[in-house]
């Protein structure tokens, strides 16, 4: 069944006619700008030649929809303050390149520090029932992450492993959203929702979008006739000037969401305000853990010291997330920056928009 | 960092399952997933079973797709 939705040849008469529909537009500026929030959908959009196709009627811009690249400097310095006290870090890959203020996960790995990379935070508990160092879990991640970061936290407790904690950089996406909209309503003719933050939280919690912004949104998957389905929406909704929520992910997302994932969530975390790259703090944009986990925050465990935040850097990662630019905007891309000697978190993580760009060739 | 995968299910054992993707067999966790059958398909984020596979919307999606290129022709 998958094939169907990566090789499909009813593919090409469908991308034409989007073509065709958007040159037939009335009153439009064109190229329209849609937003892809989900830095999985930045690489879809590019690897499949979405981008190059629709090059003079659909301007994509990347969203602040992957993790790594909306963690602030300040909380990349708290990952490498934790290595340098001799804990040990379980990570995601994604994070090891991320440079901080003066160094990075990479570097520190370098000078000795302890530090395992995973595929799930389930691991996390492994590698802490087999040691007796502090096991610190680098929890970043959107809605997709949060219930197996809840499960982590909630096995640690049933099992009474006391040596773990996490440091909690979890984000959640309507509120960012909000904010969003609020610096560049106008700008943005339609978003392309992330496929699997929506499977979690649904297609609901974007609702306020076309109602209070009139903007059209799709929930859409990660396949070509996936993301062809979900821009055909988006031109569909522009041409009969009927924005809605259309969801065109549907044999993975529900309107509802999960549910029993949603309960997960709330029985570990609450709603608090963090700090994302690009936008500064955020109110309720993320979660902490509820007080009856408060012994699994490094933060409270530990004493981190941390410099505030000093932006001296030319990388304009910050605002590639917000939509404002794009990576050839950014005199740093491809000259000094790149995969292997990156400046900023975009060209780190392999859905970082820079590094996408770089790879496929932009 | 959002990737997840549709994983066969293979074999269960309370909140943990055996699963299959492309060709690999691998160990999930289902505990949000009620009641998974042997065979069904599940979408897997970070070793996380988050979500039931639903073959029939998969089949209408499919159809859509089918249909907008008709009423182009």
């Amino acid at each position: 069944m998958n094939d169907k939705f990566r090789k499909n040849p009813e593919i090409k008469p469908l991308l034409h006619k989007i073509k065709n529909d958007v040159a037939a537009l009335d009153g439009k500026t064109l190229p329209l700008k849609f937003m892809e929030v989900c830095g999985t959908h930045t690489v879809s959009i590019l690897k499949f030649g979405f981008r190059h196709f629709f090059k003079d009627s659909i301007k994509f811009l990347s969203g602040p929809g992957c993790p790594v690249c909306v963690t602030s400097t300040q909380d990349i310095d708290k990952i490498i303050y934790l290595a340098q006290q001799g804990h040990h870090i379980v990570t995601f890959g994604d994070l090891i390149k991320v440079p901080g203020s003066t160094s990075s996960l990479e570097k520190e790995i370098a000078k000795g520090a302890l530090v395992s990379v995973v595929y799930s935070p389930l691991d996390a508990l492994s590698i802490a029932k087999n040691t007796s160092k502090e096991v610190v879990f680098i929890a970043v991640g959107f809605e997709t992450t949060i219930p197996a970061i809840a499960s982590l936290v909630l096995d640690a407790y049933a099992q009474k492993i006391n040596n773990i904690t996490i440091l909690c950089l979890v984000k959640t996406m309507p509120n960012v959203l909000k904010f969003l909209l609020s610096e560049l309503s106008g700008e943005i003719d339609g978003f392309i929702m992330p496929g699997h933050v929506s499977v979690i939280i649904g297609s609901e919690p974007y609702e306020f979008i076309p109602k209070e912004y009139n903007i059209p949104c799709t929930v859409a998957g990660f396949e070509p006739v996936d993301l062809g389905l979900g821009i055909e929406s988006l031109v569909s909704q522009i041409k009969k000037n009927t924005p809605f929520v259309d969801n065109r992910y549907k044999r993975m997302v529900k309107s509802e969401g999960n549910r029993a994932a949603q309960e997960l969530i709330s029985v570990v975390f609450e709603e608090c305000d963090v700090s994302w790259r690009g936008f500064g703090t955020i109110p309720k944009s993320g979660l902490c853990l509820k007080e009856d986990f408060a012994k699994f925050d490094a933060e409270k465990k530990f004493d981190i010291e941390v410099e505030d935040e000093v932006m001296q850097s030319a990388c304009i990662c910050g605002d590639i997330i917000a939509g404002r630019k794009t990576p050839l905007d950014c005199t740093l891309y491809q000259k000094v920056c790149n995969p292997e000697n990156p400046v900023g978190p975009c060209m780190v993580s392999f859905e970082g928009a820079c590094a996408a760009y770089y790879k496929y060739g932009e | 960092m959002c990737l997840a995968v549709p994983y066969r299910v293979i074999s269960k054992d309370g909140n943990k399952a055996i699963a299959d993707v492309f060709g690999m067999k691998k160990e999930i966790d289902i505990r949000i997933i009620e009641d998974v059958e042997i065979d069904e398909y599940v979408l897997v984020h970070a070793g996380f079973a988050i979500q039931r596979v639903s073959q029939e919307d998969a089949k209408e999606t499919l159809e859509l797709l089918t249909e907008l290129c008709e009423a182009e022709e």
